[in-house]
């Protein structure tokens, strides 16, 4: 079996494979204009313009971080 | 009054000039940090009393349980969101943070935050400084978070940053400013804006740092953590405009003895 990709350092084995950082975003409820969220993927963070066209490879780690309240 | 006079009186009273930073212009000197805040409501209503221009925000992975309205809410408030790299212990970790920030919010300006110690929260000068130059380096508007040292917010401004944020005290202390002689010596002596960023737990420590010479105040726990936040951000915003006016009034100087403001001559005489 594939190895699952890793979002945020936990392996996730739920989610459909392959899938784009657009997938990725929308599985985690966020808005699709993506406002206050970014997304890198093996330590490259992919410009919002790209989150459709960009299929997160197999075993990849994903950081996708958002704003949230902060001093 | 002469007309004249009483235009500069007028000004005086419509309050604070508008502050200027990195050729961007904000109505208010009053930034506002959206950390402890309970509600969203609550944070728009501080918002909006507070007259603030600029909020700052922070950055974390997302969490599946915190689906929350905030850059709604911000968005709807009409403030300029700058993100911070809260948490951040390294220039490495603030660079890569700030990047991140960029992505998400479109904008290129950062608080640059650079943690030293977990049990003070007080900057890194050596990591802070680092990280400054790297992130002016890949064209950031670096507004630093740093230690009420002279030498250092000097360092910062030559660095490139677009404005310096010396501590009044420690994050969410409330002490207001331990060391008022370095925050009017920074403000001397800068040739960028100075906020001073932390430590403030009262209005009357909001007015004291903008008559040292502070172009504006960053504060946040103040507010957010206030029994009372509407309230708090009612008087940070009065807080502000007060000491700014006094800061530019030209205050008396500080007398050991009395000085009568009343004319000993003419008085009458009653034996």
């Amino acid at each position: 079996m594939a190895p699952a990709i890793t979002v945020n350092g936990t392996a996730r084995e739920d989610l459909a494979s392959p899938i784009t950082v657009a997938g990725l975003v929308a599985a985690h409820g966020l808005p699709a204009e993506g406002r206050g969220v970014a997304v890198a993927v093996d330590g490259e963070i992919v410009p919002r313009g790209q989150w459709a066209a960009v299929t997160i490879p197999e075993g990849a780690e994903v950081e996708l971080v958002q704003a949230i309240q902060g001093g | 009054m002469s007309s004249t006079d009483a235009s500069a009186a007028a000004h005086a009273l419509a309050g604070p000039t508008p502050l200027v930073i990195a050729g961007e212009t904000l109505a208010s000197r009053l930034i506002l940090g959206t950390g402890g805040f309970d509600r969203m409501d609550e944070l728009a209503a501080a918002c909006a009393v507070s007259g603030t221009s600029m909020v700052t925000v922070a950055m974390r992975r997302v969490d599946p349980s915190q689906q929350g309205s905030l850059i709604d809410t911000l968005d709807r408030a009409g403030v300029r969101i700058l993100p911070n790299t809260a948490g951040c212990f390294t220039a490495r970790e603030a660079v890569r943070t700030a990047e991140l920030a960029r992505e998400a919010l479109e904008t290129n300006w950062v608080k640059l935050e650079v943690i030293g110690d977990d049990r003070t929260l007080l900057p890194d000068a050596a990591e802070l400084l680092d990280g400054a130059e790297q992130l002016v380096a890949r064209g950031f508007t670096v507004l630093p978070y740093a230690t009420d040292d002279p030498v250092l917010c000097r360092r910062l401004e030559d660095a490139g940053c677009a404005a310096v944020m010396p501590l009044g005290s420690p994050i969410g202390s409330g002490r207001g400013i331990a060391n008022p002689i370095n925050i009017a010596l920074i403000a001397e002596q800068a040739g960028v804006p100075v906020v001073l960023d932390a430590g403030i737990g009262t209005a009357s420590e909001a007015a004291q740092a903008m008559e040292l010479g502070c172009d504006a105040v960053l504060l946040a726990t103040a507010v957010s953590r206030a029994a009372d936040p509407v309230r708090m951000a009612a008087a940070m915003k009065a807080g502000v405009e007060a000491g700014w006016l006094a800061g530019g009034a030209g205050r008396i100087p500080i007398r050991t003895w009395a000085r009568a403001s009343t004319t000993p001559e003419g008085m009458a005489d009653l034996g």
